[in-house]
């Protein structure tokens, strides 16, 4: 069944993109089909979680080793998610492509980057995965560069975004296949039952590791992800952020856990140190972004890393010996991948309602959308509380099964475990907070008060279709919030996949109990009592209420006050700055410019700050420096003279002559 | 510690609480139960009054421990207690920090200047009194009102 589905999904997504290439109406019939592909890919998803395993063999798709895909229980899990977000988006992309960036090409490419998405979660072997991996890395390259030529920072976001990826994919190219060499065999089921040697197993672990790092946007690995997001039109941004990055949890989880079968624990420490760097880095850069899409973006490497802190939580416990927190803490890092995917499309889609009417992704710039886009505005804040990781929010669930399987695990875990969790515990707890204060930035600046520039004041509500893609997101992060007694006992085949023999994880019906932790929680009851409560002050406030008069607002005597007036993101921003000062680095330039006359009268004061991202500036830019430097040293050797090139081909064939001949 | 030792040797400057003269209390002030918060509008007064009003809340005199409080927002405050002419220029905003003491609300209009333009009557930058423009409830005569003075009629709305 699920692989009927997945089938039709992925013919769905070629006919789309080939209707989209020839048919008038574009945005309509490409928005159409990815949004049923979308839906075929999570229902063929969810059948594979509830246990309807498939597998297929295409000799004649690909020379030499054919095309074999298979759909398990942990491919189904991130089959499903990338179906939801693609189904949402593509609803969403129909409206907002209608003006804009509605090209022939980024057209016909959505149905085809989420066809490639569906197919690596269902790739069985390694040519398949790569194949689809590479196809997904170029699809989302063209949609990154759809408006390319309307803004030039797309070209050097696409640049970032097209290396970085390429890099991550050398290094997975060369880990898997060199297993397959060790394995002698290219599909899973060979690398399963192979027993490499150690040195072996974790050099493929660790190259892997590399690559798919770089495609979730772990740091020091995450420089494309905060220009590739903001310039990529917002549908696709959504779809990168919330199901592509998915992509490199998925590598991990299926190469570390599946392949390898686990691994020694200093691996996981690797795994776990990375996820909680990213967490920690990505916030922060978050906390004080302005840009908002720029502020997403980091918030996903933070999303990503405490996803990862669950994996490498979960390697660490399994290699000391301990299936059951294992379980829990491969669930909680599953469970926050959903939670994340559903949140993350709905906070990108409605960015880019923002986008869409006032032109702007500058905080600063906006305010005021509150009375002008009451819906937009309702959605963010249901995403916003939602990626706050606050009770009524799905995320909250998720992270709270992550303390629980990190805090309890404690006493059973040796010393590096005695230190690593608790650090690990920390980092979730700093980064949940920091989250709060970046996420009642975004929308207390971006969406309340005043509008700050006539562009916000005149925003107005997008097309339906965009306001239908949001609303199904947001329906999902309530689902998610309330029904965790659904969703985790789902999950548990997809854990099984990864940590064998792992019992149920948790069961209940209204309240999660945790198997074999004395952890329940209740979100339904939550939510409730919740509503409860504010419907309670509510009443109280009213039934207090006496006589109630209209005044003008108090502006000290001074006249009305103006937007200039208002609290800026950078100034929420600037007291976090100012504490982080040593991590971040802020810089800012101060430009006197004297009068002719005289040196003591001023006439202009130009004042500039911000936040660069220290790590690229630190990595990235030496090597850059470096790489241009050789480039320009050699362009000595290309001097134009047909007769030295020719001189080097001699050179070059004579040079593999004689080592081949002394070497056999 | 030497501050410590300067409130150790000074000892309680405060002077004997006088007793409160009876007066009737109006009904507004009645329902504050004896605690009155108070914002000072400059309406153009020569600052003598302010000096006093210093005086009033300083710790010799100390009309706090009758209830009056100053506050920093007339959103804060209960009662306004303006002082001097009001001047064309104070003249709206003394109207919209009026509007904005939350009700029930007092004005007490404080020197004589206050009362009834004083020696500035008739003066081209004087609109009037402070009754020409808000509502007064307590006035308190006086070139400028002695401390003493100012805290009787603070007094005479607390009620304490």
């Amino acid at each position: 069944m699920s692989g009927t589905l997945l089938a039709a999904a992925l013919a769905v997504c070629l006919a789309a993109a080939l209707a989209a290439l020839a048919l008038p109406s574009r945005p309509a019939v490409a928005g159409t089909g990815t949004a049923l592909a979308g839906g075929l890919g999570a229902a063929a998803g969810v059948a594979a979680l509830a246990g309807h395993g498939w597998q297929a063999w295409l000799p004649g798709l690909l020379p030499l080793t054919g095309v074999r895909l298979a759909l398990d229980p942990l491919g189904g899990a991130f089959l499903a998610v990338t179906g939801a977000v693609a189904a949402c988006a593509a609803v969403y992309g129909i409206g907002y492509t209608r003006h804009g960036s509605g090209g022939r090409v980024p057209q016909a490419t959505t149905p085809l980057f989420v066809g490639a998405m569906l197919t690596v979660p269902a790739a069985a072997s390694v040519g398949t995965f790569l194949l689809a991996w590479e196809l997904m890395a170029i699809t989302s390259l063209v949609l990154v560069l759809a408006d390319h030529a309307r803004r030039d920072r797309v070209r050097e976001a696409g640049l970032w975004y097209a290396v970085m990826t390429h890099l991550g994919f050398v290094a997975i190219l060369a880990g898997l296949v060199g297993f397959a060499a060790a394995a002698g065999g290219e599909t899973f089921d060979q690398l399963r039952a192979a027993e490499p040697e150690p040195g072996v197993r974790s050099a493929v672990f660790i190259a892997t590791l590399l690559g798919f790092a770089s495609k979730a946007g772990i740091v020091p690995l995450h420089v494309w992800l905060p220009r590739a997001h903001p310039e990529a039109p917002s549908h696709v941004s959504a779809l990168m952020s919330a199901a592509m990055v998915n992509m490199g949890v998925y590598g991990v989880v299926r190469v570390g856990f599946d392949l390898l079968h686990g691994g020694p624990r200093w691996w996981w420490l690797v795994v776990l140190g990375l996820g909680a760097l990213s967490a920690l880095y990505g916030i922060l850069q978050a906390a004080v972004a302005s840009d908002l899409k720029r502020l997403l973006g980091y918030s996903t490497t933070e999303n990503m890393g405490l996803v990862l802190i669950g994996v490498g939580a979960a390697g660490f416990f399994a290699a000391s010996g301990l299936p059951g927190p294992a379980a829990l803490a491969i669930a909680a890092a599953l469970l926050h991948v959903v939670n994340h995917a559903a949140f993350k499309t709905l906070l990108f889609l409605a960015a880019g309602s923002v986008l869409h009417a006032t032109g702007t992704r500058d905080l600063d710039a906006l305010g005021g959308l509150r009375a002008r886009m009451p819906y937009t505005t309702a959605l963010f804040a249901v995403g916003a509380l939602a990626a706050s990781a606050l009770p009524p929010g799905n995320a909250f669930v998720s992270e709270w099964l992550l303390l629980q399987s990190l805090v309890h695990s404690l006493p059973a875990s040796g010393v590096a475990g005695a230190v690593a969790m608790p650090l690990a515990v920390a980092v979730i707890a700093l980064s949940a907070g920091l989250a709060m204060a970046t996420f009642v930035k975004a929308f207390g600046v971006g969406f309340l008060a005043k509008a700050r520039t006539p562009d916000a004041e005149r925003a107005t509500e997008g097309p339906p279709t965009m306001l239908a893609g949001m609303g199904a997101a947001a329906l999902a992060c309530l689902l998610l919030t309330v029904l965790p007694t659904l969703t985790v006992p789902a999950l548990t085949a997809a854990v099984a996949v990864a940590v064998p023999g792992a019992g149920p994880v948790a069961e209940g019906d209204l309240t999660l109990r945790l198997a074999g932790i004395s952890g329940t929680i209740s979100p339904l009851l939550i939510l409730l009592a919740l509503i409860a409560v504010v419907a309670a002050l509510l009443a109280g406030l009213r039934l207090t209420w006496r006589r109630r008069r209209a005044a003008r607002l108090w502006d000290c005597g001074g006249g009305p006050m103006t937007p200039r007036m208002e609290y800026t993101a950078t100034s929420f921003a600037e007291p976090l700055q100012r504490v982080f000062d040593n991590v971040l680095a802020p810089e800012s330039d101060v430009d006197v410019t004297p009068l002719a006359e005289s040196a003591y009268l001023v006439e202009r004061v130009r004042f500039q700050a911000a936040v660069p991202d220290r790590i690229e500036r630190r990595l990235y830019e030496p090597v850059l420096a470096a790489v241009a430097a050789v480039g320009r040293a050699a362009t000595r050797l290309a001097d134009g003279s047909v007769h030295r090139y020719l001189g080097y081909g001699f050179c070059a064939l004579t040079g593999i002559l004689i080592v081949l001949a002394v070497m056999w | 510690m030497s501050l410590w030792r300067k409130i150790v040797k000074t000892g309680r400057v405060a002077e004997p609480a006088p007793e409160r003269e009876p007066t009737e209390i109006p009904d507004k002030a009645a329902e504050l139960g004896g605690s009155l918060q108070i914002r000072h509008v400059d309406a153009g007064s020569c600052n003598g009054c302010e000096v006093e009003i210093a005086a009033a809340f300083g710790p010799v005199h100390d009309a706090e421990r009758y209830g009056a409080r100053l506050v920093a927002s007339p959103r804060h405050a209960d009662a306004l207690l303006v002082t001097g002419p009001v001047t064309r220029n104070m003249k709206t905003a003394l109207r919209r920090t009026y509007e904005a003491v939350p009700e029930p609300r007092m004005v007490v209009a404080l020197g004589d200047c206050a009362r009834d333009c004083g020696i500035f009557k008739g003066a081209y930058g004087v609109v009037g009194a402070v009754s020409d423009v808000v509502p007064v409830d307590v006035e308190v005569p006086g070139c400028p009102p002695p401390p003493e003075a100012i805290v009787a009629a603070l007094r005479g709305l607390t009620g304490r």
